[in-house]
């Protein structure tokens, strides 16, 4: 998974982006190389899913920068973003399964409705993604509210991947899944950037899965990337924030507001 | 102190109102200029048309036909007292179709189908499903939107008809039935006196009160915040909103067609 050394795909710089006086992020600088992983650690409200809706455009920044193949892409609206968004590929934390429609037809969806490929077609596609999310053929016919969470999370993760877009966002993606199967997601992941060369941005708090699908790793911090580094250098950061946050201290330089009994 | 106090708290209503007002029409503008853009759905199309017209079905002709049949009953009573019992078949027919069945048509499905929308699109959008379509290349104001905004211009117009023809029946059954009216006279007497333009005035009011409650529905829907609390919000605002809505259009409607 070596990065290359052409440009990135994506560019990020100086996000900035506030909810009224709640400043999220605070001059967000990233990097994502073509094929390469990255990982963005970070504890939890720091904004590191309103990063990833920053430059998908779900959520328009303040200010900053996002550059995706040369191109910018912030105030990009209409065809133009429809065309860009064909390039991505996203897993929301939540899952955001359409609930009307069956698990085959959530998986399908982006390549029926987004690239008009032909239902029986798309449906073979599906099946196919769901069978390595571990979901067999029964599944795609129940209802997203029939599902466990973490089997909804996997068909979440299988829609995600259906188009093979060449950029796929992972918010959380072995979140409330068992560590076996935790960890068959992480295969998945990796694979998708290895045969299919795509670019990958991943949110987790799970360090083992971090340590495992990462070419490089990312601290958001206090709104801004505290620390970035190849994963084999996750231990030898020399960050206390790093530090506290892969060996879940609770005591460290990275304050949670909670009452101490 | 308490003056400006007040004022301020008018001001700021006010001006919460004109901002409100703003969104809708900018709102109303892009949900319009993407019904006429391809692509189109029709397979949703279908469906919301069915949801909306084949299943208010009951609501609207239970509605209608004890609105006729009241209206009957008190026109009887209230022209008895000068002697001209003869307008009931008069007064049922024009009151169903210029007024009666449009109004009470459009607040039931205010009720029924603009609450409905407003809670599934509000649900979509917490749970980042309308966030999730975006991601998938589909436009939710042409997936989601449209076909609800054309389905229910269609559809409540049908449903009018619909009531207007179970209304006066209503009444019919009721003059005959209770009140010792002649039926072929009382059918006569309605045929004659119903114009074109009773039942396409009639029309043009439910086109308008379902493009009304499907806009709301969707607006307050599209737009909610919140979790179940705003997905609560949304729904009682969507019906609310609609409903002061369509009385004030009726108004308008009637005058545009009437006043002269
Ligand atoms: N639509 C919104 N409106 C207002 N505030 C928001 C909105 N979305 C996010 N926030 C705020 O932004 C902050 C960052 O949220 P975000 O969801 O990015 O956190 P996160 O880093 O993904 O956390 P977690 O690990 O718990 O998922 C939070 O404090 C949240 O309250
Ligand atoms: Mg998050």
């Amino acid at each position: 998974m070596a990065t290359s050394q052409t440009t990135p795909k994506i560019i990020i710089r100086g996000l900035h982006k506030a909810f009224g006086s709640k400043v999220v992020l605070d001059g967000v600088d990233l990097d994502i190389g073509k094929a390469e992983s990255v990982v963005i650690l970070g504890g939890s409200g720091s904004g590191k899913s309103v990063l990833l809706k920053c430059v998908l455009g779900i959520v328009k920044p303040d200010s900053g920068s996002i550059k995706v193949d040369g191109v910018e892409t912030v105030g990009m609206k209409g065809k133009e973003r429809d065309e860009l968004l064909r390039k991505f590929g996203m897993l929301f934390q939540g899952a955001a399964l359409f609930d009307s429609l069956k698990v085959w037809q959530n998986v399908a969806f982006g390549l029926i409705q987004g690239r008009g490929m032909a239902r029986a077609e798309a449906k073979a596609v599906a099946l196919k993604k769901l069978g390595q999310v571990g979901l067999g053929a029964d599944v795609a016919e129940l209802s997203p509210a029939e599902l466990s969470g973490g089997m909804q999370k996997r068909v979440a993760l299988a829609r995600a991947i259906a188009a093979d877009p060449e950029i796929i966002f992972f918010d959380e993606p072995t979140t409330g899944l068992d560590p076996i199967m935790a960890d068959v997601i992480n295969d998945l992941i990796i694979a998708s950037v290895r045969t299919l060369g795509a670019s990958a941005l991943s949110i987790t708090h799970d360090i083992a899965s971090a340590r495992k699908i990462a070419d490089r790793v990312a601290m958001l911090f206090n709104g801004k990337i505290h620390w970035q580094g190849p994963v084999a250098e996750l231990d030898r950061s020399g960050n206390a924030h790093v530090d506290q946050f892969i060996h879940g201290r609770a005591e460290g330089p990275i304050r949670m507001q909670v009452l101490r009994p | 102190m308490f003056l400006i106090s007040f004022l301020g708290t008018i001001g700021r209503v006010f001006l919460g109102f004109l901002g409100a007002t703003g969104r809708l029409g900018i709102f109303m503008g892009a949900a319009v200029s993407h019904v006429f853009r391809p692509p189109f759905y029709p397979r949703l199309l279908l469906q919301q048309m069915i949801s909306i017209g084949y299943f208010s079905l009951p609501v609207v002709g239970l509605t209608a036909l004890f609105t006729g049949m009241a209206l009957a009953l008190q026109i009887f009573e209230g022209s008895a007292r000068f002697n001209a019992e003869g307008t009931v078949a008069y007064i049922v027919a024009i009151g169903m179709t210029r007024e009666l069945a449009p109004v009470l048509g459009g607040l039931m499905v205010a009720g029924r189908v603009g609450a409905a929308m407003a809670a599934e699109l509000g649900t979509m959008r917490v749970t980042e499903q309308i966030d999730a379509l975006t991601t998938l290349s589909t436009n939710p104001f042409k997936y989601l939107i449209a076909p609800r905004l054309i389905a229910g211009t269609l559809m409540v117009p049908f449903l009018v008809l619909v009531g207007d023809i179970i209304g006066i029946f209503g009444g019919f059954t009721m003059a005959v039935q209770a009140l010792d009216f002649n039926a072929g006279t009382y059918i006569k007497n309605t045929f004659d006196i119903l114009t074109n333009l009773d039942i396409i005035s009639g029309l043009v009011k439910a086109a308008a009160f379902g493009f009304i409650v499907t806009l709301m529905g969707c607006f307050h829907g599209f737009n909610s915040r919140g979790g179940a609390q705003g997905v609560g919000a949304a729904t009682t605002n969507a019906v609310v909103s609609s409903s002061i809505l369509i009385l004030s259009a009726n108004l308008i409607v009637t005058q545009l067609f009437f006043s002269n």
